[in-house]
């Protein structure tokens, strides 16, 4: 009863200053219900199940703790990529460094252009997906998200979109505390891949809302910027339906805190829903926390939650990963795996893998292992004549390698590998 | 080529000795073996010899063509020429086999001051000496020996050896596990790397590997020690006789 007291004082407290941003009714509705579910949850606190393993008060503080702009003094990632670029510096669009908002077989608009219209296909997105991940695990901050989002983009891809959109998340100012919420619209049997990358600002809270139609397909890859201060929470909500297909995929390079929420829920037969990440961390105050659940709610599903971390000198790593199997969803076939490579005695890993299943005909399997360099394996490859730090790189690459192999394209996957190896190149 | 003289070695955590005084000389060109008992020392010899970590070398000493191997790290003793085919290849999950091998190769040429190998004639080096040792496309591709059969994987040593080109090579029972027709393709493989320069020690538990590589000397190893030296009917002596004899022999 105290604790409930506190948590709702606390929550009130931080709300007291915030107003909603004004558009059609709809959409005053819908952050006006958001609001009153983040009321009715109340704001996160490390007493919180979900968040035993990282605590939440950075970023549920008022203010955003400032973060260093970090130039990392190298071509941006995506940069050689023919796409449509979409720029936001410290949370808001940047129209002169964006590409024209349109291409062919999508239609994209900025958030605020869309919640301003009475009548829009956005009504039946924003904050639905949202609402619908709240149970059975509260996720407060996504509602947060929704409540009080300031920017973002709508994208409806009705056929194959020819080019991936890029949306570039630039950090210009110390103390800039961004909220960003974006949706997508896959239609039926219509495919888009979507690039995200950029630290976005001091603290960032990012939330996707992601439908995927019949026969559509979505793909997904990130990547969160370099700054070393940057506080980040992201939610993923997806919903896909028949013979559809759902891959994202996260690199996570430093950052102070980093909290990557997915939620996918499968509602259609034979779709696929995969989700991946790696991260690399490094020192005492790298915090990084992947919690993920996916829901089977239809015949023949196959997903896949694969995570590799890789951590040193003191950084620490949080899985919660859940395959829920509901009733009927038959020949289920499910598969998680996370992983860490501790560097050192000082990183650690904490992991919950939880299976919930009410189906008889599925196959489900996970595992979470968290271990150092294989002694064997890095003798066998010096015994060769590699050298011990390249023979260390290449085993902590290969260690990776399960996770970047989820990213359907390969010149991205490569990209994202040598970035890989520019940090290990930096840290040895 | 090779020298070994006085070869004391223990456990490194453990009090236990396990080399305990070894001498052995290979000459240039020269096919040695040693054969002995399970538990008599073999794989650690080679395996101290490449410079394995978990081994305390308490006394003597080892040469490659003059140079003191025992101060060298393992990768500078391969860059200098040693190689081990190893008793039980390593798996390596995430890295491909033709990775493995370019980084291999390349690093050694690095390591002696020679040009990286184009990609183009690396790939035609591998696919020609894997097509002898009828290593399939496949293999290349798979990760290094995760999912290979026992016979794969000492197929897969010989072709490493056969892309380092080795001055030294050391083989820890290479016949075990394989069925005749992999043993010849083996034995083949390791033939035809037989030249002036280049010697080898073939460690063996058997004789029956010894009828396809040739040996010019035979060694019997028992207790950390080379306690028998004589020419290839020594290898035949043990298979008619078994160890017993020999052993009784020398005691
Ligand atoms: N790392 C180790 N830990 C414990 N015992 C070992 C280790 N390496 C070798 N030994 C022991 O040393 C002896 C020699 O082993 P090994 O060199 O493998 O012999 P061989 O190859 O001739 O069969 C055996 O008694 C073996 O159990
Ligand atoms: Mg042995």
């Amino acid at each position: 009863m105290a604790l409930a007291k506190l948590k709702s004082d606390a929550t009130e407290a931080r709300l007291a200053g915030v107003t909603l941003p004004e558009g059609a009714a709809w959409s005053n509705a819908a952050r006006a219900d958001a609001l009153a579910r983040v009321r009715q949850m109340g704001l996160p606190t490390k007493r919180d199940e979900y968040w035993k393993y990282t605590n939440p008060s950075e970023l549920t503080a008022a203010e955003a703790p400032k973060a260093a702009i970090f130039d990392a003094g190298e071509v941006p990632l995506f940069d050689a990529v023919d796409r449509l670029k979409i720029v936001f510096v410290d949370g808001v669009f940047d129209a002169d460094a964006s590409d024209e908002l349109t291409g062919e077989g999508v239609e994209i608009e900025r958030l605020a252009d869309a919640m301003a219209a009475d009548i829009h296909w956005a009504k039946d997105l924003y904050g639905v997906l949202e609402t619908r991940g709240q149970t059975p695990v509260e996720r407060p901050l996504a509602a947060l998200n929704t409540a009080v989002a300031t920017d973002g983009v709508v994208i409806r891809a009705t056929g194959k979109v020819a080019k991936p959109i890029h949306l570039v998340y630039l950090h210009k100012d110390e103390t800039s505390d961004a909220v960003l919420h974006n949706l997508v619209k896959v239609e039926t049997g219509a495919e888009v891949t979507l690039l995200e990358n950029g630290p976005a600002a001091a603290r960032f809270s990012g939330c996707l809302e992601v439908e995927v139609a019949d026969g559509g397909s979505f793909h997904h890859v990130r990547a969160q910027g370099r700054d070393h201060e940057r506080r980040t929470v992201t939610h993923c909500f997806a919903r896909v339906g028949a013979e559809s297909s759902f891959k994202s995929f996260t690199l996570t390079v430093n950052g102070v805190m980093t909290r990557n929420g997915c939620v996918l829920e499968i509602i259609g037969d034979d779709a696929i829903a995969h989700v991946a990440g790696v991260c690399v961390g490094d020192g005492n105050d790298f915090h990084h926390d992947d919690t993920v659940f996916i829901t089977h709610d239809a015949l023949n599903g196959e997903s896949r939650q694969v995570f590799k971390k890789v951590l040193r000198n003191g950084a620490t790593g949080v899985f919660q990963g859940k395959i829920l199997v509901k009733e009927g969803a038959q020949k289920t076939d499910g598969y998680q795996i996370s992983q860490s490579l501790l560097l050192d005695d000082d990183a650690q890993f904490l992991a919950k893998p939880e299976l919930e299943i009410y189906a008889d005909d599925v196959a489900c399997s996970h595992g979470s292992t968290s271990g150092a360099i294989d002694e064997t394996a890095l003798f066998y490859l010096r015994s060769r004549g590699v050298p011990q730090y390249d023979a260390r790189n290449l085993l902590t690459l290969s260690f990776m390698a399960e996770a970047l192999d989820e990213i359907a394209d390969p010149t991205l996957a490569e990209e994202l590998r040598d970035r890989l190896e520019g940090w290990l190149a930096r840290r040895s | 080529m090779l020298e070994i003289k006085g070869l004391k070695v223990k456990l490194e955590d453990e009090d236990k000795q396990i080399l305990k005084g070894l001498d052995l000389t290979v000459e240039t060109g020269k096919v040695h073996a040693i054969m002995g008992p399970n538990g008599s020392g073999k794989s650690t010899l080679s395996y101290v010899l490449s410079g394995k970590d978990g081994y305390e070398v308490t006394d003597g000493s080892a040469e490659l063509e003059g140079e003191d191997l025992l101060d060298m790290e393992p990768e500078e003793r391969a860059a200098a020429g040693l190689f081990l085919a190893f008793q039980y290849p390593v798996e390596i999950p995430g890295v491909g086999n033709m990775t493995f091998l370019r980084t291999a190769v390349n690093a050694q040429r690095k390591a002696r001051g020679e040009e990286e190998l184009s990609a183009g004639d690396f790939l035609k080096e591998v696919r020609a000496k894997a097509k002898d040792l009828k290593i399939d496309a496949d293999m290349l591709k798979r990760p290094v020996n995760v999912g290979f059969s026992g016979g794969e994987k000492k197929r897969n040593e010989i072709l490493q050896m056969a892309m380092l080109s080795p001055k030294m090579c050391i083989l820890d029972e290479t016949d075990s596990g394989l069925d005749v027709d992999a043993m010849k393709l083996v034995a083949d493989g390791v033939n035809a790397l037989r030249s002036e320069g280049r010697s080898f020690l073939v460690i063996t538990h058997y004789q029956r590997l010894l009828d396809h590589i040739k040996p010019d000397v035979v060694h019997i190893m028992a207790d950390g020690r080379i306690v028998k030296t004589g020419g290839p009917e020594l290898a035949l002596e043990v298979e008619n006789n078994g160890y017993s004899d020999i052993l009784a022999e020398v005691s």
